[in-house]
Formats: C-alpha cells, sequence, structure tokens
C-alpha cells in the first residue's frame, strides 16, 4: 500500500458507502450492473492491458461463467454458491483451451482479436441450440432468496459483493503488478522477441494471463447470473459483453490497476445521463459508446488514467516553473 | 582452458538458400571471441542458432559440453546463453530499470531483489543516471547500453553481442570497450559479432571469419587481417593482395 493506492481506497469506500445513503432500486441496479462490466473489463485488461493480447472476445469466458452457473443451479441443483466457483473454473478452463489453441498456433494483434470472436460466436451458437442451455429460451434460476442459494432480496448485499470481486481484482491486479509474473507479462506485451531472449516463457506467460483473464470475466458472468437469474446465449455469449470489457478498459486506461473500474463507472454513468435526456432513442447510449471509443482512439490512447497522469505531469511542471520564477 | 561453445557443421537453409554452410568454431571459457565478416555472411543467422531463436537445418551446438541444438530460447536463457539484438529492442514503454528487471527476473523471483540487481548492472554499465527515464527516450548509444544490460542482468556465462558498437561514434566507442572488458573480467565469456574492426582488434583474442555462410578463417585478430581469403573476402579478388583490412574500416 502506497499513496498510489490512495484514490482506488477512495473510490471503493465511496461505492460502498452508496447502499447506505438511497434504497432507490435504479441507482442499486445501475451499481450492480456497472460494477459487474468492471469485473468483466478487469478480466480484460489482464490480458489485453497488460499482456498486449487483444482479445474481442471475452464473451466466451463471460458466458461460460453465466451459463455454468445458471446449468448447475438448475439443471443439477447445485447449490449457488458452488455454482459460482464452479462457474469461474470453467471460464478459466475455456480461456486455457482458446488461449493454447491460439498462441500455440502464434496467433498475434489482430489474428488473436478475431480468433477469439469467433470462438465466442461458436459458443453463442451452440448455446442458442442446445438442449442443455435452454436453446433460444434461455434459463431462468429458481428465485429461492437466502444467504446459503447465494440470491439476496435486498440489493444492496448484491452491491458489496460486486464491489467486494472488484476490489479483489483490484489488489489482485496490483500485486501482479510487481511480481515476476506481471514484469514478464509487460515484457512479452513490449517486444515478445526481446523477452525470450530474457528467458521469458512467452508462451506460458500468455497461457497463465489468459486462463487468470478468463477466470476474471467468467466471475462477472456467474454474477450476473445470481443477479438476474436468467440467461441466454445473447446475453452471455454476445459481442456487446467483449465490447463493453474492452472499452471500459481502454477508455478507464488499459494497463493500469484502476482503469476498468474508471472506465465501467464512467461511461455507464455518461450512458445514464445520455438516457435522461435524449429520453426514448433506442440506443442512444450505444452511440454515446461508440463517440467515446473514437475520443479515447483519438486523444486519450492510454485512457482516462493516462489523461489523469499527463494532467498531473503537466501541473507538477507548472508547480515547478511557478517556483523557479518566483 | 575449456570450452564454453562449440558449434559443429551448423547449417541453416532457408527454401533453396543456404545462409550458413556447416560452420564449425569454438569459443573457449572466458575469452572474448569475434565472428567477422561482410554484410550477408550468415552471422546474425548463426548467432540466432546460437541463441536458440532458429533452429539448424544441420549440425549441433554444445553448450558447456552440452548438446543444445535446437533447444528454445527461453531455456537457452536458464541455462546461461544471453543475447543482444543488432536492432535493439528495448521495451519501450517500461522505464530503464524496468528494463532491466526483465532480464534479472530469471534468477531473481522477488520483485525487489529484481530490481536492485537491475540497478547495479545499470551501473555497471554506465546507466545508473538514467534509471527512472523511458527506455524510448535514450539515444543510440543508451539503448545499445540498454541492451547490453538486459541481456547482463540474466547473469549469464556466455554472452552474444551482436553489434553492439554499430552507430555509435569513436568516442562512444571508447566508453563502452572498457564496459566490455570488465563483463568479461567478472567471469563472462563473449561471443560478439562487430563490424568496427578497431574494437574487434583491442577487444578479442580470436575471431572467425563468416563469408557466405562458410568459416573461412580463424585466429588471432592480427593473424586473421592478413590472410588473403579474408581479405578477398572483403575486398574482392581483384584487390591487392598485401593490402589489410584498414583500422576501423566498415566494411
Amino acid at each position: 500500500m502506497t499513496t498510489k493506492d490512495w484514490p482506488t481506497l477512495l473510490i471503493v469506500v465511496a461505492i460502498a458507502l452508496v447502499p447506505l445513503a438511497t434504497s432507490a432500486n435504479t441507482v442499486l441496479n445501475f451499481l450492480v450492473f456497472t460494477l459487474i462490466i468492471a469485473l468483466a473489463a478487469q478480466g480484460w485488461n489482464i490480458l489485453g492491458g497488460y499482456g498486449g493480447q487483444f482479445s474481442f472476445g471475452h464473451a466466451a469466458f463471460f458466458g461460460t461463467g453465466a451459463y455454468v452457473t445458471a446449468i448447475l443451479q438448475v439443471r443439477l441443483g447445485v447449490n449457488g454458491w458452488a455454482g459460482f466457483a464452479l462457474g469461474i473454473a470453467a471460464g478459466a478452463l475455456i480461456g486455457a483451451i482458446i488461449g493454447y489453441l491460439s498462441f500455440r498456433s502464434g496467433l498475434r494483434g489482430s489474428y488473436f482479436a478475431l480468433v477469439t470472436l469467433a470462438f465466442a460466436e461458436v459458443l453463442r451458437v451452440v448455446a442458442n441450440a442446445a438442449p442443455v442451455t435452454g436453446g433460444a429460451a434461455g434459463l431462468l434460476v429458481r428465485l429461492e432468496p437466502g444467504a446459503a442459494n447465494f440470491q439476496f432480496e435486498n440489493r444492496a448485499v448484491f452491491v458489496w459483493i460486486a464491489l467486494a470481486l472488484v476490489a479483489g481484482v483490484l489488489v489482485l491486479t496490483r500485486r501482479m503488478e510487481q511480481s515476476r509474473f506481471g514484469a514478464q507479462l509487460v515484457a512479452v506485451r513490449e517486444n515478445e522477441e526481446a523477452a525470450r531472449a530474457l528467458g521469458v516463457d512467452a508462451l506460458a506467460t500468455k497461457l497463465k494471463a489468459i486462463t487468470l483473464s478468463a477466470a476474471v470475466t467468467a466471475a462477472a458472468g456467474a454474477l450476473y447470473v445470481q443477479y438476474f437469474l436468467y440467461v441466454d446465449a445473447g446475453l452471455a455469449f454476445g459481442t456487446w459483453i467483449s465490447v463493453e470489457a474492452l472499452l471500459a478498459a481502454m477508455a478507464g486506461g488499459k494497463g493500469t490497476v484502476l482503469g476498468p473500474l474508471v472506465g465501467a463507472l464512467t461511461l455507464h454513468s455518461l450512458g445514464e445521463v445520455t438516457k435522461a435526456f435524449a429520453g426514448r432513442v433506442p440506443g442512444i447510449d450505444l452511440v454515446i459508446f461508440g463517440l467515446v471509443l473514437v475520443a479515447v482512439v483519438a486523444f486519450a490512447p492510454d485512457g482516462l488514467m493516462g489523461l489523469a497522469r499527463r494532467l498531473r505531469g503537466r501541473m507538477r511542471r507548472k508547480a515547478v516553473a511557478s517556483e523557479a520564477a518566483a | 582452458m575449456s570450452t564454453m561453445l562449440a558449434v559443429e557443421g551448423v547449417t541453416r537453409r532457408f527454401g533453396g538458400l543456404v545462409a550458413v554452410s556447416e560452420a564449425s568454431f569454438t569459443v573457449e571459457t572466458g575469452s572474448i571471441t569475434g565472428l567477422i565478416g561482410p554484410n550477408g555472411a550468415g552471422k546474425t543467422t548463426l548467432f540466432s542458432m546460437i541463441s536458440g531463436f532458429q533452429a539448424p537445418s544441420a549440425g549441433r551446438i554444445l553448450f558447456r559440453g552440452e548438446d543444445v541444438t535446437g533447444v528454445e530460447a527461453h531455456r537457452l536463457a536458464l541455462q546461461g546463453i544471453a543475447r543482444t539484438f543488432q536492432i535493439v529492442q528495448p521495451f519501450a514503454g517500461l522505464s530503464v530499470v524496468e528494463n532491466i528487471a526483465v532480464g534479472a527476473h530469471l534468477r531473481h523471483a522477488g520483485r525487489a531483489e529484481a530490481l536492485a540487481k537491475a540497478r547495479a548492472v545499470a551501473h555497471a554499465v554506465g546507466l545508473a543516471h538514467t534509471l527512472d527515464a523511458p527506455a524510448a527516450s535514450l539515444t543510440v548509444a543508451g539503448r545499445k547500453r540498454l541492451e547490453l544490460a538486459r541481456a547482463l542482468a540474466t547473469e549469464p556465462a556466455l554472452l552474444l553481442l551482436d553489434e553492439v558498437l554499430a552507430g555509435l561514434n569513436p568516442s562512444e566507442i571508447r566508453d563502452i570497450v572498457p564496459v566490455l572488458q570488465n563483463i568479461r573480467a567478472g567471469g563472462v565469456t563473449i561471443l560478439m559479432i562487430e563490424h568496427v574492426m578497431q574494437a574487434v582488434m583491442s577487444l578479442c583474442e580470436v575471431v572467425h571469419v563468416l563469408a557466405s555462410g562458410r568459416i573461412i578463417a580463424g585466429g588471432p585478430p592480427a593473424e586473421v587481417c592478413q590472410d588473403p581469403r579474408v581479405i578477398e573476402a572483403y575486398l574482392g579478388s581483384r584487390a591487392p593482395r598485401a593490402a589489410a583490412v584498414p583500422e576501423g574500416a566498415v566494411p
């Protein structure tokens, strides 16, 4: 814990206090949903931000987490908590498999992005047709409120659970940054050849990253199911979540600890505000997302965190300059 | 003296092109050995094979008596072979010390130890004053030193230097030559590809000459430079037989 971590702590505490201040469903709904997106984006950030492997198909992991959690409960009567844990494990496994297949054959850059997109789409089509997933009708998890079933009538509890998961990943990411694995992952992102020359097993490093990344995003999917108690192929494996995950991470600042959370909060606040103003224009928040993506790519390639860093640097320089003048 | 590295009849074909043809030579433990030759002779290809980035089409490579032919680059690094790249490959988004720490992490799992090791190496190669600067901001000479530092941080037994002096001005070369001598004094064997003859003459005990993929000569640099085959390789068959390669020449 250093001074660098204070803003992170502040944001987490602020979110944790919201349910104490209000019990308005719209606010809590917004928070849970945004935190789920943040969690998915945190997953994306591990592979895309730190590892430089831009996935366009994190829906594959989100959906696996969601479906496995749902299927285990609906079809096999498994406990909600156990389903949640197994959903995460299944997501990690799918991540390792997709990673092995694509990294093994040396796919990088846009090729990797396309392949991940294809995997997610295949899963979506399969989930839409297979009987075990309930096909196009989707799956409804039976409403059985109770802590033992990982269902809560009070939405505030879900806010705290989602926040706890997000905070857990914040800590995890921060620790990763300061570990050998983190350094090697960033080295692979910056220059794979050079990393290999320095003894970094690039394949193993990328596999570890995609597995971890998939597990985190699968947790978001599993949480989604426990909150909404419903899943279908479009929700679980649709491109929307792939885009949400990468957009939040990019807008907030890829390769930073806090980026995905900041990105998700900003984007969704912006979306809500736009919806409030534009009223009934359907999909207006998506238009805003598109504009934000264009703006980020053009003006702030390091996202809001990068922008903040630049502004801080400029202010410090100005302070130094005025001191020198005085 | 024992043999650190033995290259035995190594060949590398790219389709119909034979880049390296049955090259054999040895590098003695504790030496600075040079590998010289005209452009396109196959020096970098040979380096790629020794460092595990490419597998030879034929022949074998022995490192400390052990056959390491076709072993992957990252495993060779762990065994003690480090290389630098002719075209410098910094991790541009990282600071100098973070760059070096990636190398240091090979033998130091903890972040603090790796950073400490990285600082020590930075001192040894003269990068101490730019530790926190972004690698992208370094000059050419600085980047060459960074390549060297990163490789050195892996604590290699054998260091492969691919033209670390190319692109440096004479005073920068003068500065870096003692750094290389210190590295050797620290117990690291060096095999270097170099075009700057002045440095080769002053640093290397032995040089091997590669021309058109074949080793055509080997021995102390002063002798090799007088070898008619070497002169012919550099200057063509019609060059005066008596002419030696001029000092400091970049063929």
